[in-house]
């Protein structure tokens, strides 16, 4: 099913949370939503979802206006980044709230929790309560939950970002993998730019309630609509005029017209590669990013002087 | 050691109090209804005016606790969850009978259906009996009993938050649904004890049933008032016995309460 969001705004109180936000989400896609906090990604996501009001625009989903819809009417599946587990009931409870909402027979409602249970891997864990789950198992279950009725859209609000980096990872391509399977339209919020890369078929990047561009991953990388882009997704430093990134810039010994003299202020060494944090003539500070090959090659250290080329820049207008 | 003796010290503190100010006085009463033996107990409770007060008394807690109960909790949500404007205004009003003396609330009511208060009249049209009557000493109880589920739901509603209750509306719950299948069993304990303390209030109400009630013996006299009855007629073991029965009870209610609350540790 797909989401049309159309020039949507929200302010809270003075604060202007979503400036006139549309975003195109295709059927089938799996779209992360990325940006700093403060953003307003949670809030779209939310106002997607029919948790919070905009105080303008429309949001159409499979192409009919659903703006006004109670939550409870958009068939969507919500997942919260502290869960929301339902902390009276047991997981198997938890998973099966949705169906007996819906009145589905009894039968049913056993093996469509029996199944969810193996999906998310909690088979056996039916009978506990949430508060003897892990972090991971937790927000897994909360998975199961919202996608025990079907939904047409799955949303995820910051959804790993309670987790420890090992488990998120685990989840993270868990999403993906069930993603190729259901194919169910998804939208996750995140703040974590390299989550977005390795998940979502489509990045939007948002900044102080406004998009700042939309595109694949690899779009998003090698070009960037403006600095905010260019900086926020992965590493991007000024040079000059111009904006470049560390394994773009070739560190040599030997001067000439296309090279920058720079100062080595130290080599650190992240085991494949190794960064040298370098300072201009001029005063800025910038990495370089070599292989360990070509670290050792060029002797770097401490206080050395070198030249360095940008392979490739990016200047904005 | 220092430690030590300060942690005894702090027991020796509180166990006192308490013995000083809760236990000796319960004990006495305990001790003195038994004073002319078990059967001039039974005699003296037994007595028809002393089972129409206690009946009156847990008739007027059987309408009492149920509205405020149902008031409490909706008031809690109201202040919680809608954040209307004035909110803040509600929750402090809510804790005015705490603050006002029971007497006083009774002089209110006495002025308010009085011959000459603002309802009085439209009542006397209709015939209905306010004063010196079950309604007013309800509305009474009420009035002192009214904070007390509030107080419990409201703190326990700000901590758990409203994410369940979303979760539960992105699930295809409608508000009604989300309320009895989320929000009440996750405020369940805060409810029980509100309606216990409520219970054990609307039972002890003396001050404002006094002034509106009349002190009919046998028609508009609770349990309380036969107390003050009977001790100023000198009927000294009656007003023991009545007391023993009303403290029977609170220890019975809060005892229940205690059997049925999860440990601290479960919550």
């Amino acid at each position: 099913m797909s989401i049309q969001i159309r020039n949507i705004s929200k302010r809270f109180g003075d604060f202007q949370a979503l400036d006139d936000v549309s975003v195109e989400v295709e059927g089938g896609s799996l779209t992360a939503l990325l940006g700093p906090s403060g953003s307003g990604k949670s809030t779209l996501l939310r106002i997607v979802a029919g948790l919070e009001w905009p105080d303008g625009g429309d949001i159409l989903l499979a192409g009919e206006d659903a703006t006004t819809l109670a939550p409870q009417r958009r068939g969507v599946g919500f997942v919260f980044q502290h869960y929301a587990a339902f902390k009276h009931m047991t997981v198997r409870d938890n998973i099966a709230f949705g169906l007996r909402v819906r009145k589905r027979p009894r039968d049913e409602i056993r093996a469509r929790v029996a199944d969810l249970l193996a999906l998310v891997q909690l088979e056996g864990f039916g009978d506990r309560y949430p508060a003897q789950l892990s972090g991971g198992q937790r927000q897994r279950m909360a998975l199961a939950r919202a996608l025990a009725p079907e939904p047409k859209v799955l949303l995820l609000d910051e959804p790993f970002g309670a987790l420890d980096a090992r488990v998120r990872g685990e989840l993270r391509r868990w999403l993906r993998r069930l993603h190729d399977e259901t194919h169910t339209t998804t939208v996750f919020v995140t703040h974590d730019q390299e989550e977005a890369m390795e998940v979502a078929d489509n990045v939007v990047v948002m900044n102080r309630g406004r998009v700042e561009q939309a595109a694949t991953p690899a779009e998003l990388y090698d070009a960037p609509a403006n600095e905010f882009v260019m900086s926020f997704v992965g590493h991007a430093m000024r040079l000059g005029d111009s904006w470049v990134r560390p394994h773009d810039l070739e560190v040599v010994l030997d001067a000439d017209e296309s090279t920058r003299e720079a100062l080595v202020e130290r080599v650190v060494n992240l085991g494949f590669e190794v960064r040298a944090e370098l300072v201009s003539g001029e005063g800025e500070r910038f990495n370089a990013q070599l292989t360990r090959d070509e670290a050792e090659r060029l002797e770097l250290e401490r206080g050395q002087i070198v030249f360095v080329r940008p392979v490739r820049e990016t200047v904005f207008g | 050691m220092p430690r030590r003796a300060s942690r005894y010290g702090l027991r020796i503190v509180a166990l006192g109090y308490l013995l000083v100010v809760l236990i000796a006085p319960l004990t006495m009463v305990f001790w003195r209804a038994f004073d002319k033996g078990a059967d001039h107990l039974w005699h003296s409770l037994s007595d028809p005016n002393t089972v129409h007060a206690f009946k009156l008394t847990l008739i007027i807690a059987a309408i009492a606790v149920p509205l405020n109960t149902i008031f409490g909790i909706v008031c809690g949500l109201a202040i919680v969850r809608q954040r209307f404007p004035g909110a803040g205004i509600v929750n402090a009003i809510v804790d005015l009978p705490l603050a006002i003396s029971p007497v006083v609330v009774g002089l209110s009511l006495f002025l308010l259906f009085g011959r000459t208060g603002w309802f009085g009249p439209w009542f006397q049209q209709h015939g209905i009996q306010m004063l010196f009557a079950l309604p007013s000493m309800v509305i009474a109880t009420i009035f002192v009993s009214l904070p007390f589920v509030a107080r419990e739901v409201v703190p326990t509603l700000r901590e758990i938050g409203d994410e369940q209750e979303q979760a539960a509306r992105t699930l295809g719950a409608g508000e009604w649904t989300t309320f009895w299948r989320i929000t009440l069993p996750a405020i369940r304990w805060a409810v029980i004890y509100g309606v216990v303390l409520t219970t054990a209030r609307c039972l002890g109400e003396y001050g404002a049933v006094a002034v509106v009630s009349g002190h009919i013996e046998g028609q508009t006299e609770t349990a309380t008032l036969r107390v003050q009855d009977a001790y100023e007629n000198f009927d000294l073991p009656g007003a023991y016995g009545i007391s023993l029965v009303l403290a029977v009870l609170s220890v019975l209610v809060l005892v229940a309460m205690t059997l049925l609350k999860p440990k601290e540790s479960s919550r």
